[in-house]
């Protein structure tokens, strides 16, 4: 028999805020343990909670991004349980009224080729809520310690419907979905800090089979590279259980990237009664037009759309746009760049290149995303912009260009001062272009002889010599002219 | 001088303190001599805090002294149910599971008092974590009556009650639930103020049922409640259930309202169950306004007197169990030594740290939350909830306020129905209701039993409305003088 596999994932991301989500306490990351507390995060008696807006305003803002349907009314439940990372013993979210309904995120899948634009897909959400992340428990040799600084922190829940095939679709989305959030201001969603994490619903059925098959939880997916092998593995271990023929149990698993296994954590049987109720705290917000309204102008463009658009208005090439687009900072500057007149084809290049490269092995940098080190870095779209024109007018060879360019990147002089500072200016002396040209000629009698039985390849040799002799500022163009000339 | 503080009202105090004949150092050596008098019969108090006390009035002398005193609190004792968060004070809130918890920070209505110069005296005994009407169930001893020792003083406020009967306290604070401050107020002859739902920040009160919990005060005269509910009450941004509503001086206002008014008498609140002597205390009290030219009408409340206990201790038990899972032992609390792993420390501490009404309410309110039972219970219980509430809001429209009872008997011996829940949850019949609405209630002295205890009239009023409220109180206490009587405590 033939199966195929139906994956849902919950993610869950921590929105970027100032401070927690139901106190004024502030939320970060790194700092000392349970430095980042106060009565509401330590659940204190009588302590109260009080909704951050803030945090109100980014799942709004995630939820239009993503195509969701935004609820009229915020309402807040509690969901009941005992764990010593939850200091409440019940955790604040929303229950049966998510803020975002529906909604979609759209992914693209590996393309036949590097250079080729894969399928695009829109994966279909079920919803997002907003709730309040839990502490963090250090399991010590004899004993463990709960550090509360992550406790309260503003967390998103999305969820999306049983819709995606394979292990490459999971990744597309969380890829995409990054993505958005992040070029959205809503999140960091930096899996290594927590900021992103992933869980996955995994069954199989057999293929022409419209009900769904028993599923698998699986957690701890702590990378988006891991919660594809994760997926893999699990769907190649139910159509292993199948084969074998035994049944799939309804359990969940924990996955181990590091080994590749996976191991049952608990079955259905142990599942939580959570005792949903409203909160009797928190008063119904009401998330009216006008509000809604204010949020949807700060909504930046979809970065596919903007790829979409790259390539047709800019007749970007499709693998320059898939290094330009996913970064929002970089997609920005090189728009700036093209609207200052550059070409935009030589911008894209110098950005997706040069700019990158500096930025990797700068110290404002390295180790951080391109748009925080564009952020503390000094090149700006006047100076790319500026460069471009230089190269296309002639002004400078693009191999002097290169080296202004790291000459601009470090010193955020513009690259017309930098030219005439060093004298880089392209020679267009014809009398001292035509004294190097005899000199190359003299030097190579076989390139002279060859050219002259019809090998336009053998003239290189010559132009190389004159721009050795010139140290690049030879104008190429000029030099090939005399060349010809005084061969001919 | 000392002897003839004890049973001042605080309005009165405020004027001798105000014209230099008494210090505020004065007043609480005479609230500490008296406490050191009773308090061993009564136990109104878990503790009290001597040395803060005095130096804070030493405090509360120098601005006077300079001209800056704060108002009419300023250098005025004030009691806390231990419930009430006072930062460096315990907040026991009457449970093994607290006995040895300081609070870190300050109520919004600590930090309200303070301002005003009031002085947090000390720690006020109570039913464990607010449950209960008698002061029984608290780790530490139950509170006696200053009327009648062998008597329980009512509850859950139970020591603050006691505390202002028996001259050790002016003022003091209470939490009411379903009657927590009113009932007691009643039993020990004192006023009792319980505002409106959403007039008093709850911030700094340890739950016990979020919707329905309120923080009020406990006084000799309805002057008084006026006094510091005028600094109590008031938006809190740390709670957001509190209301965004002007505070106006209700002191003031007790001398601009005059009648006289429409006052409506639930005819179900004097079926059954009512004691004869209390009966008919409370009907000489609506006498009292007919005379006065008010209208009398008999309205009916059917749903309240049928329903709200059902209601009550399905919501109030199901937010406890919710609000009180806290309590586990990890962060602060009582922990239990013999826990194996970490589920065990909570059953163990858990089960050490809670007495036995605490731990019936969080059982029945897990289980009414619990799958399969939430509609049947939860929900319909709110919908019930939601129309008992209609039924006060139409019978308002009618009228400015209701008389009732405030409790169906005084007050009973100490042991009497501490074996019989039910029995004991009855004692709320009248006062429950008016937390399920939401609305404000106060009870004042209305007369004695023949065996010399305590009457309390109930009056109930429109949301928000505690100035028409307490005018109207005042009406009927300033032609009695139920509230100048004062237990001999032989």
């Amino acid at each position: 028999m033939k199966y195929e596999a139906v994956i849902g994932l919950e993610v869950h991301v921590q929105l970027r805020t100032k401070s927690k989500m139901f106190t004024r306490v502030a939320a970060g990351y790194g700092e000392p343990e349970s430095t980042l507390v106060d009565p509401v995060v330590l659940a204190l008696p009588g302590a109260l909670p009080v909704m951050n807006k803030e945090a109100l305003d980014k799942i709004i803002k995630a939820g239009l991004i993503l195509g969701c349907e935004i609820a009229a009314v915020c309402k807040w439940d509690r969901k009941n349980y005992f764990y010593p990372d939850s200091p409440k013993n019940y955790q604040i979210s929303q229950y049966d009224q998510p803020l975002c309904i529906g909604g979609a995120v759209e992914i693209e899948l590996p393309g036949a080729a590097r250079n080729v634009m894969g399928e695009h897909k829109q994966i279909p959400l079920t919803r997002i809520h907003l709730e309040e992340d839990v502490g963090k428990l250090n399991h010590g040799a004899s004993d463990s310690l709960v550090d509360y600084n992550r406790a309260g922190t503003p967390l998103m829940e999305i969820v999306t419907d049983p819709a995606l095939a394979s292990a490459d679709e999971a990744y597309a989305l969380l890829t995409s979905l990054r993505i958005a959030l992040v070029q959205g201001g809503i999140s960091d969603c930096d899996m290594e800090k927590g900021q992103m994490r992933c869980d996955a619903n995994i069954s199989i059925r057999p293929v022409g089979e419209t009900k769904l098959g028993t599923k698998v939880e699986l957690k701890n997916l702590n990378s988006i590279s891991f919660v594809r092998d994760g997926i893999a593995h699990e769907i190649r271990r139910q159509l292993a259980v199948k084969e074998n023929g035994g049944t799939i149990v309804q359990e969940t698993r924990d996955f181990d990237g590091q080994t590749g296994t996976s191991q049952s954590l608990r079955s259905k049987e142990m599942a939580h009664d959570y005792r949903y109720f409203p909160d009797p705290d928190l008063m119904p917000v009401n998330v009216d037009d006008a509000w809604k309204a204010s949020i949807r102008a700060t909504v930046p463009e979809h970065h596919f759309d903007r790829q979409r658009r790259f390539m047709a208005d800019y007749q970007l090439p499709y693998t320059i746009t898939s290094v330009l687009v996913p970064d929002r900072a970089l997609a920005d500057t090189f728009e700036a760049t093209a609207k200052l007149g550059a070409a935009p084809q030589a911008a894209a290049n110098w950005i997706a290149n040069d700019l990158l490269r500096e930025l990797a092995r700068s110290d404002v940098g390295r180790g951080l995303s391109p748009t925080d080190g564009l952020a503390t870095c000094k090149i700006q779209p006047a100076h790319i912009a500026g460069l471009v024109k230089l190269v296309e007018s002639g002004v400078i060879s693009n191999s002097i260009a290169k080296e202004v360019f790291v000459t601009m990147f470090q010193s955020g002089e513009l690259p017309d001062v930098i030219v005439e500072k060093q004298g880089l200016k392209q020679s267009t002396d014809t009398g001292e272009l035509a004294k190097w040209v005899t000199d190359a000629i003299a030097a190579n009698p076989r390139a002279v002889a060859e050219f002259k039985t019809g090998n336009e390849k053998a003239l290189n040799a010559i132009k190389g010599a004159v721009m050795k002799a010139s140290a690049g500022k030879a104008n190429p163009k000029l030099v090939d002219e005399i060349t010809r000339k005084l061969i001919g | 001088m000392a002897d003839d503080l004890i049973y001042l009202p605080a309005a009165r105090l405020a004027e001798l303190l105000g014209s230099g004949k008494l210090s505020s150092s004065e007043l609480v050596q005479s609230c500490l001599a008296r406490t050191k008098a009773v308090d061993g019969r009564v136990k109104a108090f878990n503790s009290y805090d001597e040395t803060g006390a005095l130096a804070l009035a030493q405090a509360s002398d120098q601005r006077r002294a300079a001209g800056q005193a704060r108002g009419p609190l300023d250098g005025i004792p004030v009691g806390f149910k231990d419930v009430i968060a006072v930062a460096g004070q315990p907040l026991t809130c009457s449970s093994k599971m607290l006995a040895n918890y300081i609070s870190p920070y300050d109520a919004t209505v600590t930090v309200k008092l303070k301002a005003a110069g009031a002085i947090p005296f000390g720690r006020l005994n109570m039913d464990e974590f607010a449950m209960g009407s008698s002061t029984e169930n608290s780790a530490f001893g139950p509170t006696a009556n200053p009327w009648d020792l062998s008597r329980v003083p009512g509850g859950s406020s139970g020591g603050s009650a006691a505390a202002v009967a028996a001259g050790e306290m002016p003022v003091s604070l209470g939490s009411d639930t379903g009657g927590s401050i009113r009932q007691p107020a009643a039993l020990c002859g004192v006023v009792g103020l319980k505002p409106t739902y959403g007039l008093v920040s709850r911030y700094g009160l340890a739950a016990y049922a979020s919707s329905l919990d309120q923080i009020g005060t406990m006084a000799r005269t309805v002057e008084d409640a006026a006094l510091v509910l005028g600094v109590i009450a008031g938006h809190d941004p740390r709670d957001s259930t509190s209301f965004k509503a002007d505070v106006p001086d209700y002191r003031a206002e007790l001398g601009r309202r005059k009648g006289p008014w429409r006052l409506g008498v639930p005819k179900e609140f004097f079926g059954a169950g009512l004691d004869p002597e209390v009966g008919a205390a409370v009907r000489a009290a609506i006498e009292h306004y007919r005379q006065a030219g008010c209208e009398i009408r008999e309205v009916s409340l059917p749903l309240a007197a049928e329903y709200a206990i059902a209601v009550y201790y399905l919501i109030a038990t199901a937010e406890a169990s919710s609000n009180l899972a806290r309590y586990d032992g990890v962060r602060y609390g009582h922990r239990s030594t013999k826990a194996k792993d970490v589920v065990d420390l909570y059953f163990q501490s858990r089960a050490e740290g809670f007495g036995d009404e605490v731990k019936r309410r969080i059982i029945l309110g897990t289980h009414v939350l619990s799958s399969g039972y939430y509609d049947a219970y939860y929900l319909r219980a709110q919908k019930v909830r939601t129309l008992i509430r209609n039924e006060f809001t139409a019978v308002l429209r009618e009228c400015d306020a209701l008389l009732s009872p405030t409790s169906p008997t005084a007050a009973f011996k100490i042991g009497e129905k501490s074996s019989d829940p039910l029995a004991m949850y009855l004692t709320d019949i009248y006062t429950i209701s008016v937390n399920l609405a939401g609305l404000p209630g106060i009870s004042v002295p209305c007369g004695f039993t023949g065996g010399g205890l305590p009457i309390g009239l109930q009056l109930i009023g429109r949301p928000f409305d505690e100035a028409g409220l307490l005018a109207i109180a005042r009406h009927y206490e300033q032609a009695h003088a139920w509230h100048t009587q004062h237990p001999s405590l032989s």
